[in-house]
This record gives C-alpha cells, structure tokens and sequence, in this order.
C-alpha cells in the first residue's frame, strides 16, 4: 500500500510538474521513468497472470461433487474380451491329432471350421483391503458353458519382493502359458503348449515369487497345486500333487532392447490318464496311463522398439523349447482287455516366433512349431504282448507347424488378425488352415506384462 | 546346499545394508519428475528415470528391468491421472514394494496436485483414449511444476526425515528460482497470446493455456487414434476456411503427419522438446521452458 502510495506520488510527480521535471537532473528523472517502467511491467505481469487464472477458473468444470457415498464407489473393475473367428480347414478338424503323442485335452487343435465363437471372457478385479487384492476370469465358451478361467486372491505389496498368489491361475511355466490368450500375437497356442500343457495351464494352488533387490529384474518362484489338468490329472490324495519351480531374469540392453530369459521345472502325476486310440484290428480303445510327468523348458522374450518407443515400430521375438519325461504304467482297452505293463517316454518340442509392427496399427508375424516325439517305451510291446500297432497315436512322428499372420489394431482395444498356417502335426498329412480372427475388450483394460 | 543358502542370506542381508545406507531411491516413471528430483534432492537422493522423451508415455512397456528399480524404490513420483495406466500397475503389482503403493508417502501422483483440464464430460471410448481425470501432460505450465515441486520436497522430508532441513532448503531455493523463471518466461512469451495452434495429441494443452495460445484442432482425430489421409486432407480444408498460426508436434510423436499438414498448409512447424531431453537444448527444467519458448518464438517470425 505504502508502495502504490509511493507510485502515485512520484507518478503526479513526472507528469504534473514537468517544470521540475525539466529542472532536475537528467539521471533523476532516467531513474524515476526506470522504475515507472519496471512497476508498470510488474503490473502487467500480475494482471496477465490473473487473467490466466480468471479464465483457468472458468475454463476448469466446477471441482467433481465429493466421491460418490454411494457403495458403487467400491465397485471392482470390469472387463470384457469379445473374440471370435471365421476359420477355413482344408483337412476335417475331427481326423486332427499330434501325430507321435498323447491327446492333451480338449481344448487343443483348430476348432471347428465356419463361423467360431472364441471364449467371451469376463474379468473382475479390486482391492479386497489393505492386504489382499482380487482377481477373477469367468470364460463363456461357444458352447454355452461356464468356465472359472482364473479366480485367486494375492498379497498387496506388504512383504519385500514377495507375491503370494492363492485360488486358480495361469501356471508360470515357461512364458507364454501365463499370457491370456487375448493378448497372442497368433490365434493359437504353440503346438508344444497343446502337446504338453493341454493349450494353457492351469493350476489350483499357490505360487510364490520373490524379487531379488538388485537393479536387474532376478525373479525365483514356486508354484504348487492340485495337478488335475494335462498332464496330470485329479487324484484322490493329500498334500501336493504338482510342483514347480522357475526362474527369470530380464534387463534393457540400451534404450531399444529388452530381454527376459527364463527357466522352469514342473513335477506332477497322473492316474488313469485316459485317451482314445485304435488297435491293430482298428477298432475304438482306451487307453490310460498312470505315473509321474516331469517336464522342465527355456524360455526367451526379446523386444525391440527404437528409443523404446514402441508406438511407430516394434519387434518381440520369442521362443521357447521344453521336454517332458513321463515314467509309469500304460493300461491298453481299459474297458476290454486291460493289459498293463510299464511306459516311459522323453519327448520335446519348440517353437520360435517374431512379431513385427511395421507402421502405426499394422503387425505381420511368422512362427515355427516343431515337436520330436523322441523315445518311448511301451512295456506290453516290447514284452510281446500287443505290437506297436497297437498304440498308432504313439508312433515316432516329427510334427511342424509354419503360421504366418498379419494384423490390424484400429485401437489399443481392438485388433483384427489374419492367419495362415501350413499344419502338419498330424502323420501323414499337411492341413492348411486360414483363420479371420477379432479380439476386442472393453470396460478397464489392465496393464499387460512384458 | 546349507553353505550355498548361507552365501545367499549373506548376499542379501549385505544388500539390503548397502541399500540401507546410499541415497533415497527416486523411481520416476517421467523425464519431468526425475528432472524435479534431482533439483530438490540433490546429491541425497539417486533417481532412476523409467522412460526418455523419445518414449510416448502412455505406451511404455513394462519391462523387466523397470519392475527391478520399482523394487527398490523409496519414492516413486508418476503423472497419474492414468497417463502411465498401461504400465504403472504392473510395475507396482509386481515389485512387491509396500513403500511405493498407491496412499503410502512413497507414492506420489503429480496431476493429483494440480487442477486438470480438459476432464471429459461424457466417459466412452468411442472418444478414443480418454483420461477420465483430465488430460494428464500436466507439467507444461510452470506454475503447476511449482505445485508438485512443493509436495514432491514434503514427501523427501517425510520420507528422509534426517535430511529434512536440507531438503527444505533446496526446496526453497528451487521455488524462488522458478518463481523468477515464470516471471521472464511470462514476459517472454507474451505476445504469443492468441495464437493458433494445431497441434498433434493433446500433449501441449497446459502450455498453450499458461501462454493465453488456442489449440484449434488436433492431427488426431481422437485421442491415441492415429491420423487417416481422409483425417490430414480434412484437416487442410478446415485450416483454409479457418487459418491457424502454426503446426505443432513433441519430440516422441510421429513426425510424419505434423510435416505433411505444415508443408500442405505452410503454416510453420514447430518441434516442442515436451520434456526434459525432448531437444538437445530442454537439459533440464528450467532449460525446458527456455527452449520451448525460444522455438515458439523463433517459429512466430
């Protein structure tokens, strides 16, 4: 106030008595002018600055109602995936098998030919409190059937470097299995993940992981659980009838690559493990098998985005090799004959296969599937019981797949693929399969993992 | 196998004491709030920035080694506003580091502190990638920098209360420093007031707000959705009907639309450095804004 006084007097000064103005000395009146000029710029400054928060004020909405009281407020977050496909088969997808090894499950092979349906996947997540946190998949097939696809509570953060995850998840083996299948760069699972992992696995237990403290990512885990799905099966017994260990460990090279390398190990048993083959004669006969399945794998991630910048152009490069060892007895025609004697197979399989966005919203990708049905023992062909052609499906086969696939992302939330692949699992035929293929989620969409 | 366990308690229980011992851990997800820490950490703390300018910060991938430094973080300083939503909660989910989750001291969300513009009225992604809390580039208007530099100097305190006096001194220097800063930029840029501006993404709104700039159109036809040929020539018949002043784009976006438009249209295109290390010039953040207005400027003569 003192200050503005101070102005208004020393401006009434300069103007009104230009007499004395013109009296006084030249630098006197220089320093007055100087300091009108500096105070009329601060004013201006501070007029400017209130404009601009004069118009913020208006500009900006009136500040959001305090959070709604309402329980909503608590709602979960929701998501959707919608997906579908338009699939051409050359070969009848029923007469489909890996030729050289054992069925895993049902949800393996092309699918049907025409118009598919894909899984409607329908997921919820929250904070359960300040400890846990929740998470829950629920799959609608094309069938019209219902499938807890995920369901698992897992710590919030409050032990250093540890997660514990309980309920049904996607097992951690190897680095694939644990992607949900919306997020592929193909319409479907590596041959060695329908040989060996029934497609994808998963697992009722408990896994652990635990993050070293060092500046590279050096991850240990266990998992443990019930085993009931391929390769193993439901048991009726106590304690832990799979486990597994793994470990990762991933860097930056530079600011355009990133690696991730992993290993794991997973142990697990099987009891009347039933699958369908002919025998000699040709007819229709079951067969099962009881034992352990150990299987371990290699996994590789490496991606690539100039600077790090993925938005204009990327690459991801993966592959990932596994072999599984499986030990016990075979049962032939459980349901005629019922021979039983020893069995014991080593068999592997990998694939490698890179995705490269080649310009805003357009990838194209090729893939190569190779699976060695490697050694395998039957106990009643060699003890002179049955003869190898017997079991057809277990005859030596050395399955490829070569798939190539180009698609189009209008939106991080929505992506249309074209697929072609050259399918030769089966023994003596090659099947080219072509698939028109959308994945879509909508509601939140969650962070994807590396 | 018992000495093999023993060399890795050993190994860890060693970790952890170095840890204990260095500089606060500064996780920050952005070039601008690494930027900050360092001017109000000083040689206390040791930031590790998790994306460059050349990086768009909406899609950086959540790589491995960012879920390391996640790790071991005693304050992680991001955006928010969900500018880092494809990648933060992985991070966070999977470092398993209770000091940095979301309503712990160690986790502080910048656009939180400050009034947001552009909050969308109406929440669907036909809108395209809309932030349902306001557009979250919050740190190109200076005086919101100031804001976020307060608390960001509260939490260092709180966190490294031993250090809390240098801390407060470091705080205040910085602020009387932006203060004056503010005052030339503002001078400086003055008579960029009322300019028209068609800039790429929404990336630059609180900039040409502070200025007193309009930004008339964007190269994207909504948020996150890259531009058509039919969106571009649309765009040079809109901008003959209504001419604006210049074109814009930030150092991590495309350059190829921004340059068509300007070289079908004439208009002037100006690069901004966005944040720091976005230009050769922007070193900092005081040398941020110095370019960012030296280019504005040299691209209105």
């Amino acid at each position: 106030m003192l200050r503005t006084n101070f102005v208004a007097a020393a401006m009434a000064a300069a103007y009104a008595l230009p007499a004395v103005a013109f009296a006084a000395e030249d630098a006197d009146i220089r320093a007055i002018r100087e300091e009108i000029k500096s105070l009329k710029e601060g004013y201006e400054s501070r007029i400017r600055q209130l404009e601009n928060r004069l118009q913020a004020a208006e500009k900006a909405p009136a500040p959001a109602a305090a959070a709604p009281a309402a329980s909503s407020a608590f709602n979960p977050a929701i998501s959707l995936i919608l997906g579908g496909q338009y699939s051409h088969l050359q070969r009848d997808p029923e007469t489909w098998r890996i030729g050289g090894f054992v069925p895993g499950g049902d949800e393996i092979g092309p699918g049907n030919r025409s118009f598919n349906l894909g899984e409607s996947e329908l997921t919820v997540s929250a904070s359960i409190d300040p400890y846990f946190s929740g998470y829950f998949v629920l799959a609608a097939t094309p069938e019209n059937e219902v499938e807890v696809e995920e369901a698992y509570v897992m710590n919030s953060g409050a032990l250093p470097g540890l997660s514990i995850k309980a309920g049904r998840m996607l097992s951690g083996f190897g680095y694939l299995n644990e992607i949900h299948a919306h997020a592929w760069d193909f319409v479907d699972a590596p041959l060695v993940h329908q040989a060996f992992l029934g497609g994808q696995l998963k697992e009722d237990g408990v896994q652990a992981r635990w993050l070293a403290p060092v500046p590279v990512f050096a991850e240990v885990g266990v998992e443990a659980g019930r085993g009931a799905n391929f390769p193993g099966t439901g048991r009726n017994s106590n304690g832990l009838n799979s486990t597994m260990v793994f470990a990762h460990l991933g860097d930056d090279i530079g600011a355009s690559h990133s690696y991730r390398i992993g290993a794991s190990y997973r142990a697990t048993r099987a009891q009347d493990r039933a699958y369908v083959d002919t025998d000699s004669p040709g007819n229709e006969v079951t067969n099962a098998f009881t034992g352990d399945s150990r299987m371990w794998g290699v996994d590789f991630v490496w991606k690539w985005a100039p600077n790090g910048n993925p938005v204009e152009r990327n690459f991801k490069f993966q592959a990932e090799y596994m072999q599984r060892r499986e030990d016990g007895r075979l049962a032939f025609d459980t349901a005629g004959a019922n021979l039983s004697d020893g069995y014991r197979s080593r068999q592997s399989g990998w694939y490698v296969q890179g995705a490269y966005q080649f310009m805003p919203r357009w990838r194209a990708g090729l893939r190569y599937d190779a699976l060695d049905s490697g050694k395998v023992d039957i106990g009643l062909v060699d003890n002179g019981a049955l003869g190898a052609g017997d079991f057809p499906l277990l005859a030596a086969n050395d399955p490829r797949r070569a798939t190539a696939m180009v698609d189009y992302s209008p939106s991080e939330f929505s992506r249309l693929r074209l697929q072609f692949s050259r399918d030769e699992a089966r023994f003596d035929e090659g099947d080219n399969q072509v698939f028109l293929q959308y994945v879509m989620s909508l509601g939140a969409h969650g962070a994807h993992k590396f | 196998m018992k000495t093999w366990l023993g060399t890795l308690a050993a190994a860890g229980l060693l970790a952890a004491h170095v840890a204990a011992h260095a500089a606060l851990n500064v996780f920050a997800c952005v070039p601008e709030w690494a930027a900050l820490a360092t001017e109000l950490g000083g040689d206390k703390v040791s930031v590790y920035q998790a994306s460059n300018a050349l990086q768009d910060p909406h899609r950086i991938e959540a790589r491995p080694s960012l879920v390391a430094r996640m790790r071991g973080a005693d304050l992680a300083i991001c955006t928010g506003a969900e500018l880092e939503a494809g990648w933060l909660p992985v991070l966070l989910q999977t470092a398993g580091n209770a000091r940095v989750q979301p309503g712990k001291p160690g986790f502080l969300a910048a656009a939180e502190l400050v009034d947001k513009l552009e909050v969308p009225a109406r929440l669907d992604r036909a809108e395209g990638d809309i932030h349902p809390a306001g557009n979250p580039h919050v740190h190109l208007d200076p005086h919101n920098v100031a804001k976020v530099a307060l608390a960001v100097t509260g939490r260092l305190q709180q966190i490294d209360a031993a250090n809390a006096a240098y801390y407060e001194a470091r705080g205040k220097d910085f602020q009387a420093r932006w203060a004056q800063a503010i005052a030339r930029w503002e001078k400086a840029g003055a008579n960029l007031r009322g300019r028209k501006v068609v800039c790429h993404h929404k990336s630059a709104t609180y900039l040409l707000h502070w200025l007193g700039m309009t930004e008339v159109m964007n190269v994207e036809p909504k948020p996150g959705i890259p531009p058509s040929t039919g969106h571009l020539t649309g765009l040079v018949a809109r901008l003959k009907a209504e001419p604006a002043d210049l074109v814009m784009r930030v150092a991590y976006n495309d350059p190829k639309a921004t340059e068509w438009l300007a070289q079908r249209t004439g208009l002037p295109l100006v690069v901004l450095p966005y944040t720091v290390g976005g230009t050769p010039e922007a070193k900092d953040l005081f040398s941020l804004f110095d370019d960012t207005l030296a280019r504005l400027e040299k691209a209105g003569h």
